[in-house]
């Protein structure tokens, strides 16, 4: 009966004592739905890029800081999608777990939500997945907020200036059907589109908004294709980017641009809809040519067994790469080094060079993609390299 | 006509969801708020026999309901017979059935996302136009639609006219009364609430053709469910349909006609008009 049991005790002993000779962990919160509303998006873009991280610096060995070795242990909180829990959980990696660093939660809401908390315990938050006009605003309040992702006015102007330049070419007409999930993120959008568009010369013929989890979007469709318009575009969410899509074909609405927003650039929208998806327009984009972007994408497909999306997966783990080069930059551990490393460098990630402006915003993003040939491809962005000229959508055969 | 027709498709989808749950609560008395996680599980059924083995959601169907019904049967006569067998009055039934299916639902949901993940089951099928006087319908709608429609039927010959459908509605009634002329309570209660998970089940398949869910979104469907089994009258299957067709036609002519956002407000504000005026719902009975 002892015997086992002092083996069991043995070992575990042993390997306490070898992994206390051979490296120091580094405890590192991770905040983000796996349940709620904002779930499905969360488990194709934020919690494999948690795992994929972990599991390159470890692979390497660990952090380097100073002439010590830290291997990483991440300690995973899911806030069902709801804003009090991550809150909550952040609170609790900071004060009971003694998290060293805590990673950016998902989503915009979830991300202001839990800023003040992250502000008063001094751990950088450098978001990865929420976008804001009131960058001026929030930099000013919580000077360890980093925003990533861009801002609602520079994803609209980058669909105005591709949409003018399909126009000013002659493929596109002048006519919008524009519709909108009635939450935060469709009504900013929507919002922010109305008079951009209205500059830009287009008139809107269709403006709606339906509510989020709408099961039936068909009268939608129907509407907007009575208004006979020559672009579509829609301020969705995932289901009912998908479902707009969807009625689109069914009602064979006839466009030169079809445009939907989350969910568009998901490796699964292309598995939906096979050929249908060729010429779609969606929000963000990558450089789907570039050497790193591939070699990302390939290991994110090793790892956690499924392919990265073409928007902000890549975003999510360039900015774990620069806790990653910051904590090591500055040779130490403790929060406040490293977030004064943060705020004066700049960084190499897997979408390109990170150089922040003086609101802590990384002001060259990814606003507008489009399916080419199999690939969401980048059409648009605010600096970055390797846009594909936009094409006109040619029917949904 | 097209609003009507359009309406009545979105109405049948809402008699899939809505269903399972007015047999569980009306005849098993088990007001299940874990309806929604078996639409779900059903639904990600269908997704794995399609993109996986190639098997067409309309066979699932019939691979979904057995499996429904044993796991439903056997959640019913583990969990919840002790609870019926425990209490003293009909209330605290109801309150313990509440905080027990309430958990079972977490739990639905902790299971799901440990077995599929949490990422959408989207897949394409039937979805293509077909064309009745003049206007364009999704295929896969159409096709739930009578799916759903067999469904009522077979339910309501089987309630209406067999002899174990008659035992159902009068434990249903009164379930003392019903054990005092012979017949055995617990098996049909039991039976009832199997059969509903089914139904649920099937449901999920057939609506998983054109919704795209994933492993959390159970309780959207739970929501919708019980308000049109209130509406429709609790434990009258014709209170169910009536209900949900309603609502769908409702929704649907808002949308069209006003705006579709609206259609939420419209929803909720018919179930409060049916509340204040037929409290007991438009089939039901009043309770004495």
């Amino acid at each position: 009966m002892t015997r086992p049991i002092l083996k069991w005790t043995l070992a575990a002993a042993v390997a306490f004592a070898a992994s206390s000779v051979m490296a120091d962990t580094l405890k590192i919160g991770a905040v983000g739905p796996k349940t709620g509303p904002l779930a499905g998006g969360a488990v194709v873009t934020y919690w494999p890029n948690v795992q994929l991280w972990a599991h390159d610096v470890n692979a390497r060995g660990g952090l380097k800081v100073g002439d010590k070795t830290y291997t990483i242990e991440i300690f995973e909180y899911d806030d069902q999608t709801n804003p009090a829990q991550t809150i909550a959980a952040v609170q609790r990696l900071a004060t009971q777990d003694k998290a060293d660093f805590i990673l950016p939660p998902y989503s915009t809401g979830l991300n202001l939500a839990a800023a003040p908390i992250y502000d008063r315990y001094g751990y950088p938050q450098i978001t990865s997945t929420a976008t804001s006009d009131q960058v001026e605003k929030l930099s000013g309040q919580f000077p360890n907020l980093y925003i990533t992702l861009g801002s609602a006015s520079g994803i609209v102007n980058g669909l105005v200036d591709t949409m003018k330049g399909l126009r000013d070419a002659g493929t596109l007409g002048n006519t919008i059907a524009m519709v909108n999930v009635a939450d935060a993120f469709g009504i900013e959008l929507a919002e922010a589109a109305r008079p951009a568009f209205k500059e830009a010369g287009f008139e809107i013929v269709y403006d709606t908004s339906y509510p989020l989890g709408t099961q039936d979007l068909s009268p939608v469709m129907k509407g907007a294709k009575d208004a006979k318009p020559s672009a579509f575009i829609a301020f969705s969410y995932p289901p009912d980017t998908f479902g707009l899509t969807e009625q689109a074909i069914i009602e064979d609405l006839d466009v030169d641009v079809f445009f939907t927003a989350v969910a568009t650039a998901f490796p699964a929208y292309a598995g939906r809809f096979g050929a249908a998806a060729e010429g779609v327009m969606g929000i963000g984009g990558v450089n789907a040519d570039d050497p790193a972007f591939q070699e990302y994408a390939a290991r994110h497909k090793d790892v956690t067994g499924n392919a990265p999306d073409y928007w902000a997966s890549a975003m999510v783990y360039s900015t774990f790469q620069i806790y990653e080069q910051a904590i090591e930059g500055a040779g130490t551990i403790d929060k406040a080094a490293v977030a004064e490393y943060i705020k004066s460098h700049d960084f190499d990630t897997v979408i390109g060079k990170i150089a922040w402006d003086e609101h802590n915003n990384n002001p060259a993003y990814w606003t507008v993609g489009q399916w080419q040939g199999g690939v969401f491809r980048g059409v648009a962005s605010t600096g970055r390299d390797g846009a594909v000229k936009p094409i006109v959508k040619d029917g949904w055969k | 006509m097209d609003i009507l027709f359009t309406g009545l498709l979105l109405g049948g989808t809402y008699a899939l969801i809505a269903l399972g749950l007015n047999l569980q609560y009306g005849m098993a008395r088990v007001i299940n708020l874990a309806n929604g996680e078996t639409l779900v599980a059903g639904g990600f059924g269908a997704y794995w026999f399609f993109t996986a083995q190639q098997v067409p959601p309309l066979l699932t169907v019939f691979l979904v309901a057995p499996l429904a019904f044993a796991l439903n049967w056997l959640i019913y006569v583990v969990v919840l017979r002790p609870l019926v067998k425990r209490a003293k009055s009909r209330g605290r039934i109801e309150v313990d059935m509440i905080l027990t299916t309430f958990g079972l639902s977490f739990v639905a949901v902790g299971l799901m996302l440990a077995l599929f993940g949490g990422d959408y089951f989207s897949y394409s099928y039937l979805a293509r136009p077909i064309t009745l006087i003049g206007e364009t319908y999704a295929l896969n709608r159409v096709t739930a639609f009578l799916g759903a429609a067999l469904l009522c039927v077979a339910l309501w010959l089987w309630l209406y006219h067999s002899r174990t459908g008659m035992s159902v509605r009068a434990i249903s009634v009164s379930p003392e009364s019903a054990g005092l002329v012979g017949i055995d309570v617990p098996r049909l209660a039991a039976l009832a609430f199997a059969l509903g998970g089914a139904i649920t089940a099937m449901g999920g398949a057939l609506v998983s053709m054109f919704l795209t869910l994933d492993a959390s979104t159970g309780v959207i469907f739970t929501l919708k469910a019980l308000i049109i089994v209130i509406m429709g009258g609790v434990g009258d299957i014709r209170g169910t349909i009536v209900a949900a067709l309603l609502l769908g036609v409702l929704e649907t002519f808002v949308a069209t006609v006003i705006d579709p956002g609206l259609t939420l407000a419209s929803a909720y504000l018919l179930f409060i008009l049916i509340l204040l005026l037929r409290p007991q719902g438009l089939f039901g009975r009043s309770r004495t």
